[in-house]
């Protein structure tokens, strides 16, 4: 009887290690079903027209040019997002740690940060709508950036925050105590101190601002030329493989994987290269 | 050297503190400046309609001024209930099994692998969708319609596969790293003396988990779960290329959908010149808002006061 009960407790043992097993396949696999999708439809569509050039007369039905519009619209418009929200992050996360640390103040400033993180894209690019609406502007560049850094500024301030909460509280006393102000605490040793930490959160954002479409859609609009002036519509890569995939033409569907593809590529390469930064730039600090 | 000298540096400290106060509430004003403008964007259509038609309304036609909500909040919440459901199970083993079982080297490589799996862009997580999930359920929807059409849920009518389950399978995988990483962190809070003690006692590791460290975690997974929930909700073009886009109310997963998001993201172009479909569908984006904002202010508090307590 004993023994039986023992053998029951193994078999449950046994069903749930393998349950998990098959749990953590599951989602390594899904993973790699997508990479495989992406490369498997993408890379027969790619060729140098589809970065090398803009969309030429009738593109749209399958005829020559390429997406190299919307590449460089998604460099302009994650950049210049991603340096914008940065302008803003770096101060604000110093403040939250050196300045305001655990305080009242500081608390509720993190839950309005991860109020803003979760808020959806789309939310946001209605709201960069209607701002842009009631200041009679028409869709832009610079209204595709303005939003996307509003979209990048809490993702940058909370990973910049939590690498800064990270420092050894010795460091800043130490540099209080030989006179430096809470600035200079603040600029010559913390940011020294958390560069590789600065380095992968502007890598996050970037990556999360070059991937979104539902918020540029609506600010940035789509074109076929190259952006001259921050006043012009841009044209973005989430946008074509979105608007390439709805047309009923399988060339031009096809070329939608090969923009998407060249998306993924991207961001792979960001998360990918954030790592290797990070090592990099980790030897500037103290351990 | 005067411009070392100690008060120019203490009055460089001190301006620079104002301007961190006055950039400190950026975020606070950023959270109210985009309630009250979408507040005030809806309030055409808010006080001209009762809310009885607008949300319990299942009729939409713009031209006509018939705004009715239902078929799309319905759209909303039932995609993400069924991403949660395929998502939940899963995620919380692969987390059990990442920080109870698993060894050191297999939790490093599992962090690059969950940070790749949240980078990929939603119209990525759309384009697989296309290829692979919507004919996954295009073949397999018919024969399960066929075995367990008797209840509502299984009832297929929709020859196509553009549905509410593909957009639940999608969702599932793009929210699963998030609900991983949470439940990871979670189950990592539990101190390994509560282990020790039930292994000692002659407990196995599944029992361990289940009777010693699970018990614990549980609020923290729930809240995990509901952070994993509200990205689930706001997720746009992924879901929009996938579930069907049709303003009907159906119970069936097999059955396509409308969610809020999409909703907004298919008709801002043509907003402006219909009355009131602006108003509309900034009430859409409110109410998306709104209730994204419950559930994440609800997690994050909670999940702080766990995850803080163990930090500290």
């Amino acid at each position: 009887m004993r023994h039986t009960r023992f053998r029951r407790r193994r078999i449950e043992e046994y069903i749930f290690k393998i349950l998990m097993y098959l749990s953590f396949l599951l989602v390594a696999s899904s993973l790699g079903f997508i990479l495989l999708t992406v490369l498997v439809k993408g890379l027969p569509a790619m060729n140098w027209a589809m970065v090398t050039q803009s969309p030429k007369g009738g593109y749209y039905l399958g005829k020559e040019g390429g997406i190299l519009n919307a590449i460089i619209g998604s460099l302009y418009l994650a950049g210049g997002g991603t340096l914008l929200a940065f302008i803003f992050s770096l101060p604000l996360a110093l403040f939250l740690e050196v300045y305001a640390r655990r305080s009242r103040m500081a608390n509720i400033i993190r839950l309005s940060l991860d109020v803003l993180w979760g808020i959806p894209s789309i939310v946001y690019g209605a709201f960069g709508f209607i701002i842009m609406l009631s200041l009679n502007m028409r869709s832009s560049l610079l209204g595709g950036i303005i939003v996307l850094a509003l979209l990048e500024l809490p993702i940058m301030t909370r990973a910049m925050d939590e690498v800064i909460r990270l420092t050894p509280p010795d460091l800043e006393a130490a540099s209080l105590a030989l006179g430096a102000t809470r600035l200079e605490t603040a600029i010559h040793v913390v940011v020294r101190q958390v560069l590789p930490g600065i380095a992968t959160a502007i890598l996050l954002a970037f990556g999360r601002g070059i991937g979104d479409a539902a918020s540029v859609m609506f600010t940035a609009g789509y074109t076929d030329r190259i952006p001259t002036s921050l006043l012009r519509p841009a044209a973005s890569l989430p946008l074509a493989v979105f608007f390439q995939l709805n047309t009923p033409f399988p060339e031009v569907q096809r070329r939608a994987y090969a923009a998407a593809l060249i998306l993924t590529l991207i961001v792979l390469a960001i998360s990918l290269g954030s790592r290797w930064l990070s090592g990099r730039l980790s030897k500037y600090a103290v351990k | 050297m005067s411009e070392s000298s100690l008060s120019f540096r203490r009055s460089k400290d001190r301006l620079a503190r104002r301007f961190f106060w006055f950039l400190a509430a950026l975020p606070i004003v950023l959270v109210t400046a985009i309630l009250v403008l979408l507040f005030l964007r809806a309030w055409p259509i808010l006080h001209t309609k009762p809310l009885a038609e607008l949300f319990g309304g299942r009729v939409w036609l713009p031209n006509k001024g018939q705004f009715g909500f239902l078929p799309f909040i319905v759209g909303t919440v039932w995609v993400t209930i069924v991403a949660m459901v395929i998502a939940v199970p899963p995620c919380i083993l692969t987390a059990i099994f990442l920080a109870e079982y698993a060894g050191p080297r297999l939790q490093t490589m599992m962090k690059p692998l969950l940070d790749l799996l949240a980078a990929i862009p939603s119209v990525v997580y759309g384009v697989w969708g296309m290829l692979m999930i919507v004919p996954l359920v295009q073949s397999i929807g018919p024969r399960i319609s066929n075995v367990l059409g008797v209840l509502p849920i299984f009832k297929s009518h929709n020859p196509t596969g553009f549905s509410v389950l593909a957009g639940g399978i999608v969702l599932a995988v793009m929210i699963a790293p998030f609900i991983i990483a949470v439940t990871y962190e979670v189950l990592r809070t539990v101190p390994s003396g509560y282990r020790e003690a039930s292994l000692a006692v002659g407990a196995t590791k599944w029992e361990t988990v289940r009777y010693a460290v699970l018990p614990q975690t549980l609020s923290g997974i729930v809240a995990g779960s509901v952070l994993g929930a509200s990205r689930a909700l706001g997720e746009t073009m992924a879901v929009l290329m996938v579930v069907g886009n049709v303003p009907k109310v159906s119970l069936s997963i097999f059955d396509p959908a409308y969610p809020l998001p999409a909703l907004i993201a298919n008709n801002y172009g043509e907003m402006m010149s219909i009355p009131l479909y602006d108003a509309a569908l900034m009430t859409a984006a409110l109410i998306l808002l709104v209730i994204v904002v419950l559930f994440n202010i609800s997690s994050t508090i909670f999940l702080r006061s766990i995850l803080g307590k163990a930090r500290l």
